[in-house]
């Protein structure tokens, strides 16, 4: 990705501005909708004192390890479910079905077997990002080119020489696509069950702070959670750009042509 | 040292009759031979490549290697692929690419290994473009990729599938001739498939001519042309022309019959 467009950071601070002038004239509704100013003052102090650090420190470890372990758990399935037809097959009515139900849907469930803790909220978030991540992988290894199996075949690599050399680098664009809109998912899984039920986290905090009436908290959290996300994405593009930097010029050399 | 007999390779269709690519098709390749394959579009050339690079299995009849049975892709047989483009691997720059064709050999460590494949790199004439990705080459470019990754791998046999089929005259021609002369130097021995007769007649010791489906070798043409061979010396050769002329009546004959 590019750096940021000055036109869009002008747009980007036009709508701070908008929503600063608007929430000043409307004095009517200042409890409910704080001036710019106070939000960012505000997040400048609970992120000054530590208060809001606790929170953002659970919520990112919460995270880190369901991402991560979406990430094995999906792509090791979605390579074998990719490599091996009469498996896909077998496991195809369950995908079709569980896929489009919306994950927090299961966030009951997980507390009933689980409880309250971590390993709820991991739980769900592993569920909801696997699929991404798992329906990319199995179609990034079932578009590798056949003569591209063929070349492997015809210079005799074994069958881990296969996967390694050929299946894992050859499906990579679209593993990487999954693990890139399952980034956005897990943020939200982790902030929906730490809204539900929990003691620490970004969802509970905010929750917990409109509930207390300390609105200004809560805004302020939400631009931080706003920021985390958009330094996440940006954290993976920059590592996408560095790892894949062969496909994205192989797609640019595509769209010239 | 290769030997085709009685090859039969049918496929099925989802519906209807099975449909007989290739028919009975016998013929033998000596050792450091160049042979070509030619015939009708549509006469299974590329079907018989896969099986005898044990990439299909034939319905009927056997492919022997050193008179053994080709079951599996065999040691020392490299089948060049018609859609190089697919076949390199996007994510290789050119020398990685070349050094697959090395990296499952054993006993071989990785300097050695990237060593051997610059050496191949500039015998192809690709020296400087190392580094480059297959993608940022041209067509002709990457076919001799392709072909240094080929023969890094030092194979006996070496099976192509119109390997400039795709590329524009004057490519063709400059990879005609480093073919040949890469040829000559590592005495490999080439089977080569391709629908051009010209082609055919110009590189090769021996053409087989296949039939219409279900194709069978209808004709065995020895070339008697003298090496190295010239792009205009020895097209105009009389004996040139003359193989050209009886190659092409046969063929026209087989299309007429489709």
């Amino acid at each position: 990705m590019a750096r940021l467009p000055a036109k869009g950071v002008a747009v980007l601070l036009g709508c701070l501005v908008l929503w600063e002038v608007l929430a000043r004239k409307s004095t009517a509704l200042a409890l409910y909708f704080p001036p710019a100013s106070a939000v960012l003052a505000t997040l400048a102090t609970i992120v000054g004192n530590g208060e809001l650090l606790s929170h953002v420190a659970a919520s990112l470890a919460r995270f880190a390890e369901g991402y991560a372990l979406a990430a094995t758990l999906a792509v090791g399935a979605g390579l074998c479910l990719g490599l091996w037809r009469p498996l896909y097959a077998l496991f195809e009515p369950l995908i079709e079905l569980l896929r489009p139900m919306p994950s927090p849907a299961t966030i009951p469930i997980a507390i009933l077997f689980l409880g309250i803790g971590d390993e709820m909220k991991v739980a769900v978030t592993v569920y909801a990002c696997s699929w991404p991540i798992l329906l990319n992988t199995i179609d990034g290894v079932r578009s590798i080119d056949p003569v591209l199996m063929n070349t492997a075949a015809t210079f005799r690599l074994r069958p881990w020489e296969r996967f390694w050399k050929v299946v894992l680098p050859g499906a990579s664009p679209q593993i990487v696509t999954g693990l890139r809109v399952s980034l956005a998912i897990a943020l939200i899984l982790v902030t929906t069950s730490e809204m539900i039920v929990s003691n620490d986290g970004l969802g509970f905090y905010i929750l917990d702070r409109q509930r207390s009436f300390q609105i200004r908290e809560m805004y302020a959290a939400i631009v931080a959670l706003a920021v985390i996300g958009y330094g996440l994405n940006r954290l993976f593009l920059a590592v996408d750009g560095w790892a894949m930097a062969w496909h994205k010029g192989l797609t640019r050399k595509e769209e010239i042509l | 040292m290769l030997e085709v007999r009685d090859l039969r390779k049918e496929f099925q269709p989802l519906s209807g009759q099975p449909v007989v690519a290739l028919g009975s098709v016998s013929f033998r390749v000596e050792a450091g031979q160049f042979v070509s394959i030619v015939g009708p579009s549509g006469c299974g050339k590329s079907t018989l490549l896969q099986c005898i690079a044990g990439l299909s299995r034939p319905t009927a009849g056997r492919v022997l290697l050193h008179g053994r049975e080709v079951t599996g892709p065999p040691e020392g047989l490299i089948l060049l692929f018609q859609e190089y483009n697919k076949s390199l691997m996007a994510w290789r720059s050119v020398l990685r690419n070349v050094r697959f064709g090395l990296e499952n050999r054993a006993g071989m460590g990785r300097a050695e290994m990237d060593a051997e494949a610059r050496r191949y790199i500039d015998l192809v004439g690709l020296k400087g473009f190392e580094a480059h990705y297959p993608w940022e080459l041209s067509g002709g470019m990457q076919q001799r990729v392709a072909i240094a990754r080929a023969l890094v791998r030092h194979p006996e046999v070496l099976l192509m599938d119109e390997p400039f089929g795709s590329l524009d005259a004057l490519t063709r021609i400059e990879l005609e001739d480093a073919l040949l002369r890469l040829w000559e130097s590592l005495r490999a021995t080439i089977l080569f498939v391709t629908h051009d007769i010209e082609e055919a007649v110009y590189l090769s010791d021996r053409v087989y001519v296949l039939s219409h489906r279900p194709s069978q070798v209808i004709e065995e043409i020895e070339v008697k042309l003298e090496r190295p061979r010239n792009q205009l010396t020895t097209r105009e050769d009389p004996r040139f022309i003359g193989a050209r002329h009886h190659i092409f009546e046969l063929i026209s004959k087989e299309m007429a019959k489709a």
